[in-house]
């Protein structure tokens, strides 16, 4: 492997080593992985030759776990312990959940986000997606030969906070190194603007099996911006079904149906939708458990009606996107659309009608977002020349607030921000004395407490005692590339801080982490222990390998003996990673970088200068 | 605080960092290249690879990159920043007068609004959209005068204030057409 290469001090491993990164596009219906390869990105198929696996995943009593297809074909059989569409559950408790009770499964209601009970015991979403993610990453690596350097794992824009951090969550307990959560529109973008060299304002039109985005990007000389973003997390191709398969439970007259009955109308409804993309009319034909056959026609007309009030749903957060971004539909250069949904005639029609366009369809939909995701995790991972990467400047969808008196939300970060952001805020005690405060972290556009998304809830203790409104807490809201948001608060006025940071509350602890991985690890016969080093290992090469070619090309910014100090802890971290000690390395790769850190806001300052000095990047 | 969040934070004016003279009118197209050039350099994808204290400050320098950019392609934004350099704070929460006039002329704003959203009337919002439009470019024009050219900050602190109002007016707008959709 080019990563484990080991090069001699002062000596820069070869220029031209390729770090194998992929893009997983981690959808409710199905989930790709895609790579660049040769500079061309590429979908990687599984053994048979199918790019796509669905995502659906079942759980054996014997604690053995099925993923994709194998899962798709018992999901009629065994439909409490085949989960599909996990996607819609992920950062979500059950009340937020729709149609939940024609879901079959046995949930349980956790605080932050719920679980389902399996044969193999109890799951979170987060370990249903990771199953996915884990299938996915085996299969880059026999395609690709070698362990993944980093992954691009896309969400929907409209995702909150709650939903990313499951994600993130659900990458690391697959094992990857998740070098960015994407936007799906705006990896989709990325995809059909580098394809055809497009400049000007554009709209995706995401609609996926469970999710809706729309954003609008300005491209123009290599630079990708997000001017807004609006959407519905909870809409998609599976309410479409859900619209066929309630009118076939009507049109039969049927009573209640048992989970298996349910999970077999379902499928069946989906088959005749994806149909009636092709032809007018479409049959549902399916014997039930209790002997009774269903055999129905529909006809285009009819699933149009039924299903009207979904796509005039999809278009309020168009024109939402476009006020936000000041802009008229004239102002649009092109419609991409983006989903599996959106092959439907109808969704076509109607964003023709209100774009006054034809949209533009020319890459296959079902793909896109993972393309997009695979050509900025090749150069997120460092592979193309500097001069050649693009920029890409995206967006938090939904504003965050802190709760003030009255249940009211004071915003502090307001929707449409271009990530990074940070924004801090000052509040005061308002008794005498007071020695703590508590902070409740909301997600949403609405005035009321009660209607936005809680995200976590804090108390800054210590606060020495002082007369009511004298004392200064700082809240400082930080959102990083990821769009995930952490929240320091300090009070200023004395010397005693009291200083609190909060991951929102669904997160899970890097404990949970490890013992959800303890708990895989029993049935992959694989070791932990062997992983926490193989791991250290990977972060502490790239560590060496990144620190020496900062010096290479920066030296200058160091004196002899601050380049010396560096090239002393580089040292011991190459020494540290020949054992076999998972935490010296650990403490090798802490101490290198705290050496550095000086050294990183010099080279900082210095891209500044040469920024503003003209040296111009070629592709700018 | 790391080094490089000192030096993010502490660094000059939002005109400094993107090399330009600070002014109310400023050129836009130089401030969008300053900030891609300087994106381009700093930002956390050139850095997704490198080591914690490279993507610390990466985050850092973007996060104040993004905040001086949105500052000052705000007109408000930029005259409270342009004042504030100069010690003259625009005091939107404490100074509340206005001149009896901009207030009439507000008050019957907001109720053509109202009874537009009362009468479902996507047409008056354009309406209203246009007017305020014209309202804010020329309250920028007089601002753009009074701060540039007499130098008279204090004066321009009133424009300022009056010229927010007319932000709320916007965002209100912006909001009743999803109330009547």
């Amino acid at each position: 492997m080019p990563l484990l290469q080991i090069s001699e001090p002062g000596q820069s491993a070869a220029p031209h080593e390729h770090r194998l990164a992929v893009g997983i596009d981690l959808g409710t219906t199905n989930s790709l992985v895609a790579t660049v390869r040769s500079g061309v990105a590429t979908v990687l198929p599984d053994a048979q030759g199918r790019p796509l696996l669905p995502s659906i995943v079942r759980y054996l009593k014997d604690g053995a776990v099925e993923t994709g297809y194998p899962a798709q074909a018992r999901q009629a059989e065994d439909p409490k312990n085949t989960i599909v569409s996990v996607k819609r559950f992920m950062g979500r408790g059950v009340r937020d959940v729709a149609h939940v009770e024609s879901a079959p499964y046995d949930f349980i209601d956790a605080p932050g986000m719920l679980q389902i009970r399996t044969a193999a015991g109890v799951k979170s979403p987060v370990q249903v997606s990771a199953e996915i993610l884990k299938v996915l990453r085996e299969r880059a690596q026999a395609s690709l030969g070698g362990p993944l350097s980093g992954a691009v794992i896309t969400v929907p824009a409209y995702f909150d906070d709650a939903q990313r951090q499951a994600t993130k969550d659900a990458g690391r307990l697959a094992g990857l190194n998740v070098l960015r959560l994407l936007n799906e529109p705006t990896a989709a973008a990325i995809a059909y603007g580098l394809d055809n060299a497009s400049e000007g304002v554009f709209a995706v039109y995401d609609l996926g099996g469970g999710t809706f985005d729309l954003s609008i990007l300005k491209l123009s000389k290599g630079v990708f911006e997000v001017v807004a973003t609006s959407g519905d997390s909870m809409l998609g191709g599976d309410d479409f079904d859900q619209r066929l398969f309630c009118w076939v439970v009507e049109q039969a007259k049927l009573a209640p149906l048992s989970p298996r009955d349910m999970r077999l109308l379902l499928v069946k409804a989906r088959e005749a939708k994806e149909a009636l993309t092709f032809h007018s009319e479409s049959g549902i034909t399916a014997r039930l458990s209790t002997g009774e056959l269903v055999d129905l026609a529909v006809d285009s007309e009819t699933f149009c009606g039924m299903t009207q009030t979904l796509v005039h749903k999809t278009l309020g957060p168009v024109r939402k996107a476009l006020r936000d971004a000041g802009l008229s539909v004239k102002d649009i250069q092109g419609v991409v659309m983006v989903g599996g949904a959106t092959r439907m005639p109808q969704v076509q029609r109607a964003v023709a009608e209100l774009f006054g366009r034809d949209p533009l369809n020319n890459l296959d939909p079902d793909k896109v977002v993972a393309l997009g995701a695979a050509m900025q995790a090749n150069v997120l991972a460092g592979n193309k020349p500097q001069g050649e990467e693009w920029l890409l400047l995206d967006v938090i969808p939904l504003s965050l607030g802190v709760e003030t008196m009255g249940g009211l939300v004071e915003k502090i970060i307001p929707r449409n921000s271009t990530i990074p952001a940070a924004r801090a805020q000052e509040f005061t005690t308002f008794k005498d004395g007071q020695t703590g405060m508590s902070f409740h972290v909301v997600q949403g556009e609405r005035e009321l407490v009660a209607d936005c998304r809680s995200l976590a809830r804090f108390e800054l203790k210590g606060i020495p005692p002082m007369a009511a409104g004298a004392a200064r807490v700082r809240v400082t809201y930080q959102v990083d590339a990821d769009g995930l948001l952490s929240v320091a608060a300090k009070e200023k006025t004395t010397g005693a801080e009291a200083s609190v940071v909060v991951k929102p509350s669904y997160g899970l602890a890097d404990a949970d982490i490890e013992r959800m991985l303890r708990d895989s690890f029993t049935h992959a016969k694989e070791d932990v222990h062997a992983r926490a080093l193989a791991e250290s290992r990977v972060d502490g090469q790239r560590l060496v390998e990144a620190t020496r070619s900062a010096v290479q090309a920066d030296g200058h910014l160091l004196t002899a003996e601050e380049r010396s100090r560096i090239e002393e802890r580089m040292a011991n971290l190459e020494k540290a990673l020949e054992g076999a000690e998972h935490r010296a390395i650990k403490q090798a790769i802490d101490a290198l970088n705290r050496g550095t850190e000086e050294f990183a806001a010099r080279r900082m300052d210095e891209g500044v200068r040469r920024a503003l000095a003209g040296k111009k990047i070629g592709s700018l | 605080m790391s080094a490089a969040a000192a030096r993010a934070s502490t660094s000059s004016s939002h005109f400094e960092l993107f090399g330009l003279a600070p002014a109310f009118a400023i050129d836009q197209e130089r401030l969008e290249q300053a900030y891609r050039e300087i994106q381009s350099r700093v930002h956390p994808d050139r850095f997704a690879h490198a080591g914690d204290a490279e993507r610390r400050a990466s985050l850092q320098w973007t996060t104040r990159v993004n905040e001086a950019y949105r500052t000052l392609k705000s007109p408000v934004q930029r005259a409270s920043h342009l004042l504030a350099l100069q010690g003259v704070d625009v005091a939107f929460e404490t100074n509340t007068a206005m001149p009896q006039q901009f207030l009439m002329q507000q008050m019957e704003l907001r109720e053509a609004l109202e009874a537009a959203v009362a009468r479902k009337d996507p047409q008056e919002l354009m309406k209203l959209q246009k007017g305020l439009a014209s309202d804010q470019e020329s309250l920028e024009q007089a601002l753009a005068r009074r701060i540039d050219g007499d130098k008279d900050y204090a004066g321009a602190a009133g424009l300022v204030r009056e010229l927010q109002f007319l932000e709320k007016l916007e965002a209100e707008i912006d909001a009743a057409y999803e109330i009547i959709e």
